[in-house]
């Protein structure tokens, strides 16, 4: 069990998403950073789809009512335990009585606690995330709040932990010849024209080459891009059809919204370009104010970082698992 | 298909996104969406109901969301050349037969005019035609589920007449309360969420159609009739 001590509005259970319902209006939802919640759940011996709780209000406490191992992972900065400076991206035990305290990150937007066992509340539709949307999953449907006590799942990883932990290098890091970092402050986002491109004429070169920056009317459903507005050459009124995260739209204002974690599942609104899947987890972690650029992708771009990534995954996966297990034998 | 009036003609046309050939286009590097050119109608449909159907088998994908007279596929992972998957996409429409699918009855009640019909005015400006006329054409109308999306459960429906045919609002609505009974273009529906939302309300109806505890959550499903049956009409 733990108890959540200090959380601000926008914090909430998530696992990997809820895919699987579009086709009936449910939005998938899951960890904005679903690459940060993976490597929490080999690092601490979860299924990789285990729940977490996704911090992107600060600061946030939360007390063990048990002893339990856990990892901090996302968010750069460092967490805090009863006092004491922690290593981020690494696992922990922490006793029953202490209190994680994550504080505002440096530079990412959002943080994920990552316990063994995973967060046990029930799950719905094949998913433990919360839709904030549709008001069901993850924590009652809602954000959590100060008082809110949530259930550890049975932890069933038998190999042990070093009593040092085990940490990685971050995928920032790790990744950075396939995730190329800001540039003067502007996040190289990649994406590939959508359907109606054309109809933007040269608008659609000036969507590739301004920074946009993130409104503050962004959120997990979608984020509000501000910048030198652009418009399609006709008004069309389109069939609704399905979209899925990162999908860029651009409503009659001009300024273009990018659909995120709990995005709609079906829109009407001209579409100029999409985000490719690998770079989204990037996009979860920019942050309200900062500016951000779309790069023109294919889809062989998009399959090599998607390969260098799972590489990534797997390869933490294994060492882990040498590691636990090279100290199970000296036991 | 057009639908002018003499305030709004200048800008708001509503003109259908999709003429001649079928044509697929992507969101992102594993979404394709093939969307079918011509009428906006029930057998276009029934030839996406099957398309759906066919799609779903193929082995590489994830997902598979029917639109109106359009289907979204997702891959399960990024395809190597996307020309490949746009060609399999179009021989697959090609080949796709009629499917109509039987569904339920569906009554839906519904209080037209009232505190929730915030937009029954702009309706009768647009078309040109009393809020009676207007109330009357929407509920002695039969529909088609074509598609669910958008919300939990929310249900776009075909049979629209076109003499009240409505574009969605330039800027939308930042409230719609749950239970709207709207119209947005062509298309009309019950909003199923409390929140923003670009349609056009004329009434509102208290029917639950959505529970995620239920093995099947939806109330609606694609192919449904559904009738609006007026419980009240308040003008």
């Amino acid at each position: 069990m733990i108890e959540i001590i200090e959380a601000g509005p926008f914090n909430t259970v998530q696992d990997l998403g809820r895919p699987g319902y579009r086709d009936i209006g449910v939005s998938a939802s899951g960890a904005m950073d679903p690459l940060a919640v993976r490597i929490g759940n080999i690092l601490v011996g979860n299924d990789d789809g285990a729940a977490a709780i996704e911090v992107q209000t600060f600061p946030f406490k939360l007390r063990f009512e048990a002893r339990v191992a856990f990892a901090v992972t996302g968010a750069d900065g460092h967490p805090v335990l009863d006092g004491r400076e922690l290593l981020p991206w690494c696992t922990h035990v922490a006793e029953t009585g202490q209190i994680l305290e994550l504080r505002q990150p440096p530079t990412l937007a959002r943080a994920y606690v990552v316990v063994g066992g995973g967060l046990d509340v029930p799950v719905l539709m094949g998913s433990r995330s919360t839709a904030l949307r549709g008001g069901f999953g993850g924590n009652s449907g809602r954000p959590l709040v100060d008082g809110d006590r949530i259930e550890i799942g049975t932890h069933s990883d038998a190999l042990p932990l070093p009593a040092s932990g085990i940490a990685v290098v971050e995928p920032t890091v790790a990744l950075r010849d396939v995730f190329p970092a800001p540039v003067d402050g502007v996040l190289p986002i990649r994406a590939i024209a959508a359907g109606e491109h054309e109809l933007f004429a040269s608008d659609g070169e000036a969507f590739w080459n301004q920074a946009w920056r993130i409104s503050s009317r962004s959120d997990r459903t979608g984020y509000r891009l501000s910048g030198e507005p652009i418009k399609p050459t006709a008004t069309i009124e389109m069939r609704s059809h399905g979209v899925v995260p990162g999908v860029i739209q651009v409503p009659p204002g001009g300024e273009p919204i990018i659909q995120m974690s709990d995005a709609n599942t079906a829109g009407g609104y001209p579409k100029i370009a999409g985000v490719i899947e690998c770079d989204l987890w990037r996009l979860g972690q920019a942050r309200i104010g900062s500016r951000l650029r779309f790069i023109r992708s294919t889809h062989a771009e998009a399959r090599a970082v998607e390969q260098t990534a799972a590489r990534y995954i797997e390869d933490v996966r294994q060492t882990s698992q040498m590691i636990k297990r090279a100290l199970k034998a000296m036991t | 298909m057009t639908v002018t009036s003499n305030i709004l003609a200048s800008s708001r046309v509503i003109v259908p996104a999709t003429k001649g050939r079928a044509r697929v286009s992507f969101i992102g590097a594993r979404a394709f969406l093939l969307e079918v050119p011509g009428d906006f109608d029930l057998p276009a449909q029934r030839r996406i109901w099957a398309l759906s159907q066919t799609v779903r088998r193929w082995v590489d994908i994830a997902e598979v969301i029917p639109g109106m007279t359009n289907l979204l596929s997702i891959l399960k992972e990024t395809p190597e050349d996307p020309e490949i998957v746009v060609g399999r996409l179009l021989e697959a429409w090609n080949n796709a037969e009629s499917l109509d699918l039987t569904g339920k009855s569906i009554d839906i009640p519904v209080h037209y005019g009232g505190d929730y019909a915030i937009d029954l005015p702009a309706i009768c400006d647009f078309s040109g035609l009393s809020d009676r006329e207007v109330v009357r054409i929407h509920h002695e109308a039969t529909y088609r589920v074509f598609a669910l999306g958008s919300a939990p459960g929310f249900g776009y429906l075909h049979g629209l007449d076109p003499r009240i045919y409505m574009p969605r609002k330039t800027v939308p609505s930042l409230r719609m309360e749950k239970g709207c009974v709207t119209i947005g273009g062509m298309q009309t529906g019950v909003a199923m969420l409390t929140g923003p939302n670009g349609w056009n309300s004329l009434g509102y109806a208290e029917l639950q159609m959505f529970d995620p505890t239920s093995p099947t959550p939806a109330l609606m499903a694609p192919g449904d009739t559904v009738r609006f049956v007026p419980a009240r009409i308040e003008l």
